[in-house]
């Protein structure tokens, strides 16, 4: 267990509760989930609509709260984290972890509400799957965490198409494994460029257990599945062409940029360009597919 | 008489500006409920 950053007697200022949710993270699980719930094939309510995307919002946030709380320790450690509001001390603990859990606790009680217990269900699991599997089971433990972790943040457009339909159906699981096989190659790449900071926090990510070229060959050869996933809605006839045609560029692109990362072999981060490009293009790539999953989907309503 | 310390003043502060924010909230969240009971009633006629 980490212990206690800072002893702090002054009330919390809600910008550092904010900064606890990762808001820039949450950007693209809102926005994952919002697709998959637009993709479905049934119309929510607006309010109720609403309500699940908030839902997953609250959720992400509370799930990266529950994370923040417990690695601390960790992001104290790291020039990347060491300005958060818990390792800088602006935040005491006690009150990180009643936010944490209450933004869990609240959405998945809302969700439930507005819509039905399968998308509750799965919400919780992928706050549990993220706070406790990922952070405080696999993080400090082996270099696989982010392939298993990814799974936690590949549940939102499950999560947003079971709350419209009340159903898991392939095309919300294909999405599901798109999420999560671009996750080893999103977050080793950047790993890639950062690892003295993991390797100074103690965390055993790839680059730092298994060396550069192990990484760069691993992100290559993820990126081979991980196109699959996405370039298999089209053929399986579950999106149209506008999709189909997306996925394809889009990935033949990732696939350009992942086998620069797999021909480099620079050791410092300042000549570590294909990983900064391949890190940079991987976020712009899925807001790109899941928009265009939409735009297939209303296009052709 | 004295002048409270900066300290006191940055505790007022955050105190008020926590107990607007849980009001908000709080007042969000009763609408939001409210608003999820009537779009569940309209769903299910």
């Amino acid at each position: 267990m980490p212990s206690a950053s800072a002893t702090l007697h002054l009330p919390a200022d809600w910008r550092d509760l904010f900064a606890l949710t990762k808001p820039r993270v949450m950007t693209l699980v809102v926005f994952t989930g919002l697709c998959g719930l637009l993709a479905a094939p049934v119309t929510l309510h607006p309010v109720l609509a609403f309500t699940a995307v908030l839902c997953i919002a609250l959720g992400a946030g509370g799930a990266a709260a529950l994370n923040m709380w417990y690695e601390a320790d960790l992001d104290a450690k790291m020039r990347r984290t060491e300005k958060r509001p818990l390792p800088a001390g602006r935040l005491d603990r006690q009150t990180a972890l009643h936010f944490a859990i209450g933004l869990s606790a609240m959405s998945v009680i809302l969700m439930d509400l507005a819509t039905n217990h399968l998308a509750a269900g799965i919400l919780l699991f992928s706050i549990f799957f993220y706070a406790v599997i990922y952070t405080v089971w696999l993080k400090r433990r082996t270099p696989q965490n982010i392939v298993i972790g990814g799974a936690a943040g590949a549940f939102p457009p499950l999560i947003g198409w079971v709350a419209a339909t009340g159903r898991v159906e392939l095309l919300p699981v294909l999405l599901f494994g798109l999420i999560f096989l671009w996750t080893p190659p999103h977050f080793w790449a950047l790993s890639l460029f950062v690892r003295t900071d993991y390797a100074k926090a103690g965390v055993p990510m790839l680059p730092v257990v298994a060396g550069l070229d192990h990484t760069r060959l691993q992100v290559f050869l993820y990126t081979l599945p991980m196109v699959a996933a996405a370039v298999a809605p089209w053929p399986l006839a579950l999106t149209g062409a506008i999709y189909g045609v997306t996925a394809a560029v889009g990935s033949a692109v990732f696939l350009v940029l992942a086998i620069a990362v797999w021909r480099n072999r620079a050791t410092e981060p300042a000549d570590m360009k294909p990983e900064k490009q391949l890190f940079a293009y991987s976020i712009a790539y899925l807001f790109i597919l899941f928009g265009a999953v939409v735009a297939d989907r209303w296009w052709f309503l | 008489m004295s002048s409270p310390r900066p300290e006191d003043e940055i505790v007022r502060s955050r105190q008020k500006s926590a107990s607007r924010i849980t009001a908000v909230l709080l007042i969000a969240f009763v609408i939001l409920t409210f608003a999820i009971t009537i779009a569940k009633l309209t769903v299910n006629q």
